[in-house]
């Protein structure tokens, strides 16, 4: 990144914080609901500070992990499974598109009646938002092996379980990367939904505190932490990874 | 014989309606350590009689013979160059040659095999990169090093060199001619160039199209390296250039008719 693109980044970030600013100034809004960027900024602060924004945070990356470990296991085994059989595909394909094409938010009220209001409930949430957009991209990484490549294994004598396992796996993981890519944003979205209707800890839930609380400096700061991290961790660690794989493997 | 192709047949769609047959009662002897090439326009079959060598397909009639083994399947005895380098993009230079080497050697002596080709191939400079690093004619070289490294009995080339530009192709035949010298395998090499083939082979395989079937079959007497404006050569090229003629205008014919565009 050049220094440039930084310094236009941040311009833009001060226009905007200005431009709200102005408005606020105007006092059209009645203060409740239209708060101005630096009692968003301190209140950021002082969540940070007396901890209790840490802990929802905390609580969010564990829901987090632990869902989308399972979302990861589970789609891998259910893509693998729908990449390599025909039959199960034909079978049982079209509802995994059908299932993938459901929003998370739907499942809480049944993770809710199966879990209660606990922790378990959002990281079946999670799981469910994850997995099926993992799975549909691990059978296409899975039907993407060139078989040029599959054929050159046979003319070495590499064929079956062992082809499987030297040629098919390594050259699915491209798409293999997306599909990570996507479950995570699947289910960080997933995530939040689930936690506004639970009973916490966790970033959702405080932000339905402060709902309550009719806090909309803090909902407002939430928000922001909420899509910072997003954009953060897709850009840092899954756009990046998936690059240089795509690049090794010589798609790019 | 060495390698013996017995009234061999391919159809595809076999018991259908667009049953198409490609080609039958062929008939080849080749011999061992030679440089035999097979020589045809498109769509005489050429390539499939090959993978058929490779065991990557089915014959429909007769057999082929390696040292009197019927070929059923792909086996390391008989190594492939297709026309893509078909090189793992997750695997460095060494590691895609000593790739099909894994278990049947040892890891040190898999490595030394590695080395050696590599050096035929004059890229043991390379054998740390990964292949997206490599222009296309270094690939196909990996390519080749990857398929001596297993010690095949027969090396099977399916227009080795089709997607290499001019240049790069010249350098390509005077390496496989040198390597060609040096172990003495023997070479099955499918081109539809005229050139390639006359410049490189003992014998020169030419197959016509639709039915395909082999219409000429001669050994080029010229020693190497052949120069491109011997005499000699020169002859052999007009000649088959004669025999392919009458094919590619069948092919042409053909086409057009399919087309029978109208222009009123």
């Amino acid at each position: 990144m050049n220094l440039s693109l930084i310094t236009k980044r941040i311009v833009f970030l001060v226009v905007v914080a200005g431009i709200w600013q102005g408005i606020y100034a105007l006092n059209i809004f009645e203060d409740i609901i239209f708060p101005s960027p630096l009692t968003v900024v301190s209140s950021l602060y002082e969540g940070f500070a007396d901890g209790d924004l840490v802990t929802a945070l905390g609580a969010s990356f564990r829901h987090l992990f632990s869902g989308l470990i399972l979302a990861i296991l589970f789609g891998t085994v259910l893509g693998v499974l729908l990449g390599k059989s025909r039959e199960a595909d034909e079978t049982a394909g079209m509802y995994l598109v059908a299932l993938q094409s459901i929003p998370s938010i739907v499942w809480v009220p049944l993770a809710i009646m199966i879990f209660g209001f606990s922790e378990a409930a959002v990281v079946f949430v999670v799981v469910l938002g994850g997995t099926f957009v993992m799975a549909l991209n691990v059978r296409s990484a899975i039907r993407s092996v060139p078989p040029h490549l599959l054929r050159a294994a046979r003319t070495m004598g590499v064929s079956g379980m062992s082809q499987f396992f030297r040629v098919e796996i390594p050259a699915s993981v491209p798409y293999f990367m997306s599909g990570l890519r996507l479950a995570w944003a699947f289910s960080w979205r997933a995530l939040m939904a689930g936690e506004l209707l639970s009973n916490g800890p966790g970033l959702g839930y405080s932000l339905r505190y402060a709902q309550d609380y009719a806090r909309m400096d803090q909902v407002i700061g939430i928000i922001i932490i909420i899509g910072v991290i997003g954009a953060v961790v897709d850009q840092l660690v899954f756009s990046k990874l998936e690059k240089n794989v795509m690049k090794r493997w010589g798609i790019l | 014989m060495f390698l013996e192709f017995e009234d061999i047949g391919k159809r595809f769609g076999e018991a259908t309606e667009n049953e198409f047959e490609v080609f039958k009662g062929v008939n080849i002897s080749i011999e061992n350590n030679q440089f035999v090439s097979i020589l045809g326009p498109s769509g005489c079959g050429k390539s499939t009689l090959l993978s058929m060598v490779a065991g990557l397909e089915d014959t429909s009639e007769g057999a082929i013979k390696l040292e009197g083994q019927e070929i059923t399947g792909p086996d390391p005895e008989r190594g492939m160059v297709f026309q893509q380098p078909s090189l793992f993009p997750w695997l460095t230079v060494r590691e895609n040659v000593m790739f099909p080497l894994k278990k049947k050697r040892s890891k040190k002596e898999a490595e030394a095999r590695a080395e050696h080709f590599l050096k035929m191939v004059h890229l043991s400079s390379s054998s740390s990169r990964y292949t997206y690093e490599l222009s296309g004619g270094m690939q196909q070289r990996v390519a080749i090093a990857r398929a001596l490294a297993m010690d095949p009995k027969v090396l099977l080339m399916d227009e080795p060199f089709g997607a290499l530009d001019e240049q790069t192709r010249h350098i390509l035949h005077r390496e496989l001619l040198s390597i060609w010298e040096e172990t003495r395998k023997t070479i099955l090499f499918v081109t539809h160039s005229i050139q390639e083939a006359i410049k490189l082979s003992d014998r020169v395989i030419v197959m016509g199209t639709r039915p395909g079937r082999i219409i000429a079959d001669f050994s080029i007497d010229v020693p190497r390296p052949r120069a491109r404006d011997d005499e000699k050569v020169i002859g052999w090229e007009k000649h088959v250039m004669e025999l392919l003629e009458k094919e590619i205008d069948k092919v042409l014919k053909e086409e057009l008719d399919n087309e029978s565009v109208s222009y009123n």
